[in-house]
């Protein structure tokens, strides 16, 4: 099942690789008259257009585009001719680690929010939750983040407006610079992580072995810590698994107001420039952490499947 | 018994329960009382929805989620129960009052061990430790004939069969030595050779700890073994109320004698099948999920107008072998014939015609109906389907259908699925496979979510259905009392074998194959002595059997 989920993904990534190319190809212009300028005489275009290869048939530019990405050569930068999977490379590094401080801090308080929630379902505490995490969710992500910049920046002058790290930034400098965007995508996933959790644990409650928790004796929290969760993990992992890959591909606009120095950004920076070559390579990157991602839930729901990890 | 002396464990004085539905309160239990003492066994029986599992419930302080307690109290042990605190309550439950469930498979949670399960009740309620709990769940899976005590509580639900987990929930219910057990139809979803076994292990729980135990079922003859006094309910009262014996040899209340008098029904003898084609001929059939072979080499034959009960226990083959005929499972060896005409195997491969001959009926018609659908759209479709029906054609033709099977068109035939009770829900596939106008019918467990009265009158018109239009039926059961009832020839399935069949007469009449003659013992009878005389007719049958050795 492993190995078919695995191929399924791959076959996915190549599917994406292709649209990524088509999208990218279709594109009005061309990215030797782009890098040129507008005063550049028509010769001066068609030797660059050969050298950079654009006079060869599309399928042929595709297969060495993707036969250098498996050997971990993106290709050339346009704008600065630079190599991408070094340009690549630290700005991926600080994406995930942004990611990766939002997530330590979104999961556990959406899962302990989700299961306080659905304990005290119905109550003045659940309702509270529900409004506070929706209102933050329905909030645009650019509008969260300016709030938080007037509030503890400006204001109460707390922690810095610019995340700005550079790579030898020390570890927890790095930290202190991401809170508010850390905290700005904190606030944006924690609403859908914490609702599914709440259903999901609801939707339990009305099993058979729920109720002979109950009449067993079981104290409430107890049912739900320890005979609805664990049984409502499948759905959880999923959307979990979503909000991340939505923390690593979704946060352009948190990272273009912070200025903090990630994928997002430099994907956005290479359009206005038409740097093609680095939109397909975070395009890639962006598909395969989706892929990637989903798969890690699936293997997970399985692992938390007891139907599953203990066949008869 | 000497009760004269001793105060009740249990005594509940005009019980009103009601349950929230349809925007008010509805009063589901009204003014019950019982009184029970320690070492006796009470049994509740009633149809369904006369509130028998919410008084059973209700022992334990516990209203389910839109019920509530609205009157009445439930002193338990000098505690009034309806007044208690809910931490007064939760202390009692698991503890001293102790809940065995109708369906274990969905009571244990699969996401945890059975013995896991158990500890956690004794833990919970400090009466010990896990590794105290870990070794008296091995001792009482020993005690109550467990097959190896000492591994099976470390797996999980389900890799253990449906008669195991209901034992094991016996012995989770016993982990803290409760004065009071709960049984809520613990034996409903047990095949019969099954049943008798746990039946045996609760009445000797009960005995060996001196316990009292409410017993909630529908069937008389379960409870007819199991309890010393009855309590008869009907929509949320009490009917009547006596012991054991009395209430089986002279009940005085209408309702009583009309729950009683039940199992009357007889279909009547009809001629032996004539040696003509047969309707439908299974030939060698051998069939498989996958790589594991459900049916060994099947062969039988349905004959115009006769009924064919094919009995088993759960595993057996029966469906499957609705499903070889139907098409829906292609066999990997053998073939179907209808009417001499081999059918393709797979039904996509069947024409229209050969699809419509042979029309199916279910056990659950909650799931088998679309309950957006209205009756007319339920009942219409196979008339447009199969026959092509449109317009005033088709609107006669379901007027036939209702008054075939004694529904009035006018009433229902624009009503939902929703707004019917069970088994005029049952009545309406019926109608459905009738529609198509079949030979042959297939009724897989028809009656088996019934209630008794209920399931009668389903057993009648199919009775009569058959005798107007000339079907054949084959009809898949594992309750007995119906295969007598209905059925003109028998086959009798084990393992996905056959391993008897012929006319009904000469089934149930000794000698029997000996998987028969376990089948048809271990059907409970409402005679009270009933299982202490199979008990020892089966020991003494073990004892000549060893010295015959």
């Amino acid at each position: 099942m492993l190995a078919q989920r695995l191929s399924l993904g791959l076959v996915t990534l190549f599917v994406i690789s292709l649209i990524i190319f088509l999208g990218v190809s279709l594109l009005p212009g061309d990215a030797a008259q782009a890098m040129l300028g507008q005063s550049a005489t028509p010769e001066t275009v068609a030797a660059l257009r050969l050298q950079m290869g654009l006079d060869q048939p599309g399928y042929l530019r595709y297969f060495s585009w993707l036969g250098g990405i498996l050997q971990g050569d993106f290709g050339i930068s346009i704008s600065n001719q630079r190599q991408i999977g070094e340009l690549l490379g630290g700005r991926f590094a600080n994406t995930l680690f942004l990611a990766v401080m939002a997530a330590i801090i979104s999961v556990p308080i959406a899962l302990t929010l989700g299961i306080l929630a659905a304990l005290y379902r119905n109550s003045v505490y659940d309702r509270l939750v529900n409004v506070i995490t929706l209102s933050s969710i329905s909030t645009p992500e650019f509008f969260v983040a300016y709030i938080l910049i007037l509030v503890f920046a400006v204001n109460l002058g707390w922690f810095p407006s610019l995340a700005n790290v550079s790579p030898d930034t020390p570890f927890f400098a790095r930290i202190y610079a991401c809170i508010l965007p850390a905290t700005t995508l904190t606030l944006v996933v924690v609403a859908h992580m914490m609702r599914m959790t709440r259903a999901a644990i609801i939707s339990l409650l009305a099993s058979p072995y729920i109720e002979m928790a109950a009449l067993k004796g079981i104290p409430k929290w107890q049912i739900i810590v320890r005979h609805a969760l664990p049984n409502a993990w499948a759905p959880i992992i999923n959307v979990i698994v979503i909000n991340l890959a939505y923390l690593i591909v979704g946060v352009v606009i948190v990272e273009v107001v912070f200025v903090y120095p990630g994928l997002g950004q430099l994907l956005v920076d290479s359009v206005q420039r038409r740097d093609l070559p680095v939109v397909q390579a975070c395009s890639l990157i962006f598909a395969a952490t989706y892929v990637l991602l989903n798969l890690i839930a699936d293997i997970l729901s399985i692992l938390t499947n007891p139907r599953l990890l203990h066949p008869k | 018994m000497s009760t004269v002396d001793k105060k009740p464990l249990l005594e509940m004085r005009g019980l009103r329960i009601e349950g929230f539905s349809d925007e008010k309160w509805h009063q589901i239990v009204k003014d019950v009382d019982i009184t029970l003492y320690r070492g006796e066994v009470l049994g509740l029986i009633g149809e369904s929805g006369a509130g028998k599992s919410t008084i059973g419930i209700a022992a334990m302080g516990y209203a389910k989620p839109g019920c509530r307690i609205n009157g009445g109290s439930i002193m338990f042990d000098g505690l009034d129960l309806v007044k208690a605190s809910e931490e007064e309550k939760r202390k009692l439950r698991g503890s001293r009052i102790a809940y065995v469930a109708q369906s274990a498979a969905a009571s244990f949670n699969p996401a945890h061990k059975l013995i896991d399960q158990f500890a956690e009740t004794v833990i919970e309620h400090k009466v010990g430790t896990k590794e105290e709990a870990y070794a008296d769940a091995k001792e009482l899976y020993a005690k109550i004939r467990m097959p190896n005590p000492n591994q099976i509580g470390f797996r999980y639900p389900h890799q253990v069969s449906g008669g195991q987990l209901q034992r094991a929930m016996t012995a989770m219910a016993l982990s803290c030595r409760p004065d009071l057990l709960i049984f809520d139809e613990p034996t409903t979803a047990l095949d019969v050779t099954t049943q008798i076994e746990v039946l045996v292990t609760m009445r000797d729980i009960v005995e060996q700890y001196n316990c009292a135990a409410i017993y909630i079922t529908h069937d008389l003859a379960v409870v007819a073994q199991m309890a010393d006094k009855i309590k008869v309910l009907r929509y949320g009262e009490t009917v009547e109320d006596a012991d054991t014996r009395t209430m089986l040899s002279s009940p005085t209340q209408e309702y009583t004698k009309s729950l009683w008098a039940v199992r009357s029904f007889k279909k009547q003898e009809v001629a032996p099948p004539p040696e003509d084609v047969p309707l439908i001929k299974v030939e060698n059939v051998t069939a498989a999920y996958g790589t594991m072979t459900v049916l060994y080499d099947i062969d039988f034959e349905i004959h115009r107008g006769h009924t064919v009960a094919v009995v088993g226990e759960s595993g057996s083959g029966k469906s499957t072998a609705a499903r070889v005929i139907t098409g829906l499972l292609p066999p990997k060896q053998g073939d179907v014939y209808y009417d001499g005409v081999k059918y393709p195997r797979d039904y996509r491969k069947r024409n229209k015609e050969q699809l419509r001959q042979a029309q199916m009926i279910y056990q659950m018609a909650d799931t088998a109906v679309n309950p957006r659908q209205k009756i007319r759209d339920i009942v219409g479709r196979p008339l447009t389907f199969y026959l092509g029906l449109q317009g005033a054609e088709k609107e006669q033709r379901l007027h036939e259908l209702m008054d075939m099977i004694e529904m009035d068109p006018n009433v229902f035939l624009d009503r939902l699925p929703g707004e019917l009770s069970g088994g005029q829900k049952q009545r309406i596939c019926i109608a459905r496979a009738l529609a198509a106008n079949p030979t042959f019918i297939i009724c897989d467990e028809v009656t088996s979510a019934l209630d008794q009265l209920v399931a009668e009158g389903i057993l009648k018109l199919l009775d009569r259905l058959q005798q107007e239009l000339n079907l054949a039926y084959m009809f898949i059961t594992h309750d007995l009392a119906t295969v007598s009832a209905i059925a003109d020839e028998v086959i009798v399935m084990l393992k996905g074998r056959i391993v008897e069949q012929g006319p009904k007469d000469d089934i149930f009449s000794p000698p029997h194959h000996e998987y028969t003659d376990l089948l048809l013992s271990s059907v409970p009878e409402m005679d009270p002595d009933w299982m202490d005389n199979v008990l020892a007719e089966r020991k003494t049958k073990e004892g000549v059997e060893a010295a015959g050795n």
